[in-house]
């Protein structure tokens, strides 16, 4: 039992059940099937992105340019469909991904060849690609009417009782859990995060694995724009402005360590939830929608405490007296 | 004995011939040989520094050979990679292990190479089966499917060797393996290298420890000063003809010691301890006098000496610098009382290697150089030529970078900073690890006369004639304890050697 | 004394003079292309060359610079402080706020101080006295010091602030130098002092360069590390006074992304984004290099976006291009 309440996923689990038991107290309807199920809807981007994030972090990197990747693979997705609305959904999908993906990649080369800190590069991405959706449009806004029907539909239409959206990042969650469960890349992240120094021992390629972890979350990126454009049927230069915060802060919620090597697809899910589940209640427990950015600081920084606490490692031991105890 | 004859007829599964290697300033090995052969272990012996750990890393393709061959099988080969060597089936389990704290124990097994299921994904079950399988064998009693962290180092070691065998190896080398065992636990690593030689493996099993030599090893090799000086059957030497040989006491090395007449006590320690690193240490410091520290790696030295000047916190205590009792919290409290440790790690928490020479030397005395808190450039080029001249430091200016020195004025510039803020005790940790000779005579002449202006000080050291040519009275450490005391006048080797491994006079 | 000194070397304090070493330095590189862009900028709009308008151009990067200052010693010592720009919209917040409770100027003046001093020291004690790391302090409390801007302020804005209080943004010293440009070279001179002439300086760049030898060497690490997140704090409530007299209105979202452009301008003016090195007077020309960017863009119309792919470009290469130089030169070497 005390194990157990060790483990990070657990603590999560205990600490969203005891937020929604306390607003269903004051307000029942917040635990309707319905609005849990709308509440998992509107967290399903940031699953997305936190899911790419995590794998990012895991090998001691970051990637602060996952929104304005978003933005641009959702401008792009946008334009697309403004110009050619004949183009099929799933390749303009398919389109974006491989757009972001790219995007995530030239991240990797900076990091992999280069030598480059992360957080310069993606400081310095961050920049470039909001400014290329500017260069693109000139400023101009898409709007609903300039995209087609099919297009908006998609993450709202309805398949087995939820809509596509929440679908998507359920497939998401369930790709990149295999991916990093039982592919030897997945693998990789955690051991080139955990002891980079090993890793090269193991014969892995530390930089090269750190490229694919930035292509994997261009990539989730790039879905992510398309669904948050089609979800708001809008596009401009700021949209997602900021969220790469958001998205840490999950990653941070959900016991990924920003040292590197330690996390997993349901800690972040779940520190996407527990995010998520804050958003919602505010405006039903009549806290003003701007106290959210002030809580979810502080639960960055409570966080990051506690996994300190946790990750401090036993010194090495010499006495022998002492091992045994 | 019939077993022996047909290994040495038997060819060697991997090995060394004539190989040497070279580090900036410092020559690491010269021309040494070794062959390893299946189903037989042999012992590497050695000081620290005579050159093993390098050879190890020649061995798993860390680093790559100056100069001479590497046969397996017979077959001339080259390790460009830590890879390439593990793919040639040689695998070695370090002294500290490199493996992966924060993932399972069965895949610290296999990672790089899991058995794949179906879509090529990894086959978690067939993994464990696999591991456990693998732990069985090696006699540990491991669930492979908990966290390596939460492993001891006992353990952990057996998860290391259980890899080894994952990858099945031919050739496995084992760098102190026992150090942190218990009695118990090296006993079954006993077993199991008995199980390993069944299997035909040829092993490499360095170590300090005498009796386990003995125990488990079919053959030796001793290396000193980078070069092989002996080899055999282990059934052919007896334990004194190891110590002399790795010792060499007859290889000339003139230690600039010079008579001082020793003074009062000025630093006493009494009852130190600590919750997991050392206890009840005892001792006094007198003027002039030099007091060596000797131990094995690992026998909490540093870690003591650390203590002392304020990195750690001791559990309990008492220090009394010429009869005033101290308590220091932090190095700069440790500097203002007068007692300075120069470190063993020179590079991570000696020299600041980004900074020049100047900056280097005048960093802990920079209250006296400057005014009012400002720099005072003149005073600091005056302070840090005082010292660094009295070292020899040989390089271009005071402006150049640290980085761009040879570790031995590398370690000149340490000391020289240490001393440049006038201390009453100075704690040298391995003063002359890993530097060339000429810059070791030139430390050693320093500490003579260091000791000779009445400073007192503390010279931990794991090489034994520069213990026994410097040093006035020897304290041993073994495992965080105080485990022998000696005068200069009774001190030899083989005391110091058996002290340190916590065996008994020879019979 | 077996051979000792017998034969005294004397070492020279130098062999490159410190005028020639200064020649071959990344400074004198920004110099170069500060003079450059001086020039491009002159032949490309008649109206560059105007006292009033090279004046009006300067507001560009005082504020920012006045935090790059900090911000650099902060990246030496191998921290960093992505709060910054939190700081002042809170500090702003906090200053609005005072003004409806009817403070002078004065009294918003030690608000406004205050404020940044009180984040800093938030910042500097999670930091130094929990040991977390501070790329992810910063970011926790840059949501929680905006987050509050916004909790407090919501949709709204103030305004209203004494006409007295419009000087810190808006006033000049003597003819056209600004008030803000006087704190910038008030603040230049002090930190260059600070860094390069202090033990203070020394011993941000020993933690920087190592901060486990600093450690050994007696620096008081933590006690170091606490005052830089305090100056930076106290800069980014300097910056808040004079932004919010400039704008003369607060907003929460008030000096959004500022951060990313002052961690650009220290790592433009030659600090490593890695600790241990760099100069006050490199960041000094990166904040002019890109105030006048800014404002030869402003003056062709090119609009303040573009602007910032220029800067993410600038970031990126300048930490590229002399580990491509340096990789390239190695290549001929062998």
């Amino acid at each position: 039992m005390a194990k157990l309440l060790k483990n990070r996923e657990v603590l999560l689990v205990i600490a969203i059940i005891a937020l929604v038991f306390l607003i269903a107290l004051r307000f029942p309807g917040f635990v309707a099937p319905a609005n849990l199920a709308r509440v998992y809807n509107d967290t399903s981007i940031l699953i997305i992105l936190a899911l790419g994030q995590m794998a990012v972090i895991l090998t001691r990197c970051i990637d602060l340019s996952m929104a304005a990747n978003l933005a641009l693979s959702g401008m792009v997705a946008a334009m697309i469909n403004a110009a050619f609305p004949g183009v099929p959904i799933p390749l303009v999908i398919l389109a974006v991904v491989a757009l972001g993906a790219a995007l995530g990649s030239v991240n990797g080369l900076l990091v992999w060849k280069l030598d480059i800190p992360p957080i310069v590069v993606t400081l310095g991405t961050l920049t470039i690609y909001r400014g290329l959706i500017f260069l693109l449009t000139n400023g101009a806004w898409i709007n609903a009417h300039q995209m087609s029907d099919a297009f908006k539909a998609l993450p709202r239409t309805p398949l087995i009782g939820f809509p596509v959206l929440s679908w998507l990042s359920v497939l998401a969650i369930a790709a990149v859990y295999l991916l990093m469960t039982r592919t030897p890349v997945g693998r990789a992240f955690f051991a080139v995060g955990g002891n980079p120094h090993a890793a090269v021992y193991t014969g892995i390629d530390v930089g090269r694995t750190r490229f694919l972890a930035y292509c994997l979350s261009g990539g989730l990126a790039g879905l992510a724009g398309y669904l948050w454009v089609s979800r708001y049927a809008v596009a401009y230069v700021d949209i997602a402005a900021g969220f790469e915060l958001d998205i840490i802060a999950a990653c941070v919620i959900g016991g990924i360590s920003i040292a590197g090597g330690i996390g997993s697809v349901g800690g972040a899910v779940l520190g996407c939830l527990f995010l998520g589940v804050i958003k919602n209640a505010l405006p039903v427990i009549n806290i003003s929608p701007f106290a959210q950015l002030a809580i979810s600081g502080t639960v960055i920084i409570i966080a990051v405490a506690v996994n300190a606490r946790t990750e401090k490692r036993k010194g090495r031991v010499i006495l022998k007296k002492a091992e045994a105890v | 004995m019939l077993q022996e004859t047909t290994t040495s007829r038997m060819k060697p599964a991997i090995a060394l011939e004539d190989i040497s290697k070279s580090f900036p300033g410092v020559r690491a090995l010269s021309g040494v040989s070794l062959a390893l052969y299946p189903g037989s272990v042999t012992a590497l012996i050695g000081e620290n520094g005579a050159g093993k750990s390098t050879l190890v890393k020649i061995l798993t393709g860390i680093y790559q050979p100056g100069g001479g061959t590497i046969r397996v099988g017979g077959e001339e080969t080259h390790f460009p990679t830590a890879l390439s060597a593990a793919h040639a089936g040689v695998t070695a389990i370090h002294q500290e292990t490199v493996l992966f704290d924060e993932l399972s124990v069965a895949e610290n097994i296999f990672l790089g190479h899991a058995p794949r299921g179906r879509f090529g994904l990894i086959d978690w079950k067939t993994l464990n089966d696999k591991a456990r399988e693998l732990l069985r064998r090696v006699g540990a009693e491991i669930d492979p499917t908990i966290r390596l962290r939460d492993l001891g180092i006992a353990n952990k070691h057996m998860v290391a060797i259980a890899r080894a065998l994952s990858i099945d190896a031919s050739v496995v080398i084992m760098d102190e393996p026992t150090a942190a065992l218990s009695h118990k636990e090296i006993h079954e690593l006993y077993e199991l290298i008995d199980r390993l030689k069944a299997d035909g493996k040829a092993i490499l099993f360095i170590s300090h420890k005498f009796d386990e030599i003995f125990r488990i090893a079919d053959r030796y090799t001793v290396f000193r000063d980078g070069g092989m000086v002996g080899e055999g059957l282990m059934a052919d030497v007896t334990q004194d003809q190891l110590v002399k040989m790795m010792v060499g006491r007859d290889v000339g090395q003139v230690f600039p010691k010079v008579d001082v007449a020793i003074g009062e006590p000025v630093l006493t320690v009494s009852g130190y301890r600590h919750p997991t690193e050392f206890e009840d240490i005892n001792f006094e410091l007198r003027r002039g006098e030099i007091l060596g520290f000797y131990g094995l790696i690992g026998a909490g030295r540093s870690e003591f000496m650390q203590s002392l000047i304020g990195i750690t916190r001791p559990s309990a205590g008492a220090v009394k610098l010429n009869g005033d009792v101290l308590v220091i919290r932090s190095p700069a409290e440790a500097i203002l009382a007068g007692i300075v440790y120069v470190p063993e790690e020179r590079g991570r928490q000696g020299a600041i290697i980004g900074l020049p020479i100047f900056q280097n030397v005048t960093l802990p005395s920079l209250q006296k150089t400057s005014r009012a808190g400002f720099l005072k450039l003149a005073n600091e080029f005056a302070l840090a030529r005082e010292y660094t001249q009295r070292l020899d430091l040989r390089a271009a200016s005071l402006d150049q970078d640290v980085g761009t020195l040879s570790g031995g004025n590398q370690q000149k510039v340490v000391i020289a900073k240490w001393l440049a803020t006038q201390p009453k005790v100075i704690i040298l940790d391995e003063p002359t690890k890993g530097i060339d000779i000429g810059s070791k005579a030139a430390v050693h002449a320093f500490m003579s006369e260091l000791a000779g202006q009445g400073l007192s000080v503390i010279m931990v050291s794991s090489e034994i004639p520069e213990i026994m040519g410097m040093a006035d009275r020897v304290i041993v450490m073994r495992e965080g304890r105080i485990a022998g005391r000696f005068e200069r006048s009774e001190l030899t080797a083989e005391k110091l050697v058996r002290a340190a491994a916590g065996i008994g006079e020879a019979a | 004394m077996a051979g000792l000194n017998l034969s005294p070397r004397i070492l020279p304090d130098r062999l490159q003079s410190r005028s020639s070493r200064a020649l071959k330095s990344w400074e004198s590189l920004l110099l170069v292309v500060a003079v450059l862009i001086f020039a491009v900028n002159s032949f490309a709009s008649p109206y560059f060359l105007d006292p009033w308008n090279l004046s009006d151009a300067t507001f560009n990067f005082t504020e920012k610079a006045l935090i790059a200052f900090a911000m650099a010693l902060v990246i030496i010592a191998g921290e960093i402080d992505l709060s910054v720009a939190s700081i002042i919209a809170l500090s702003s917040t906090a200053m609005g706020l005072a003004v409806t409770m009817g403070a002078d100027t004065p009294m918003l003046v030690v608000v406004g101080l205050g404020t940044g001093l009180l984040c800093g020291a938030v910042n500097g004690l999670l930091i130094t006295g929990l040991g977390l790391p501070s790329i992810v302090v910063t970011i926790g409390t840059m949501s929680l010091f905006r987050g509050l801007s916004f909790i407090i302020l919501g949709d709204q804005a103030y305004t209203g602030y004494p006409a007295s209080f419009a000087y810190f943004g808006q006033g000049y010293v003597w003819w056209v130098f600004s008030f803000e440009f006087a704190l910038f070279v008030l603040f230049a001179v002090v930190y260059s002092v600070l860094l390069h002439k202090t033990n203070f300086g020394r011993a941000v760049y020993a933690i920087g360069n190592n901060q486990t030898a600093a450690l050994f060497s007696g620096v008081r690490v933590g006690r170091v590390k606490f005052i830089l997140f305090l100056l930076t704090g106290l800069m980014a409530g300097i910056a808040s006074i004079c932004l919010t007299s400039r704008l003369g209105s607060t907003r929460p979202s008030i000096a959004l992304g500022v951060e990313l452009e002052v961690v650009t301008m220290v790592v433009l003016g030659g600090v490593s984004i890695l600790g241990g090195s760099g100069t006050i007077p490199g960041v000094v020309l990166a904040a002019f290099i890109m105030g006048m960017v800014t404002f030869g863009f402003g003056l062709l119309n090119v609009p303040g976006i573009v602007m910032s792919i220029f800067i993410g470009v600038l970031l990126i290469s300048v930490i590229a291009l002399p580990i491509l130089w340096s990789r390239a030169r190695r290549r001929t070497a062998h």
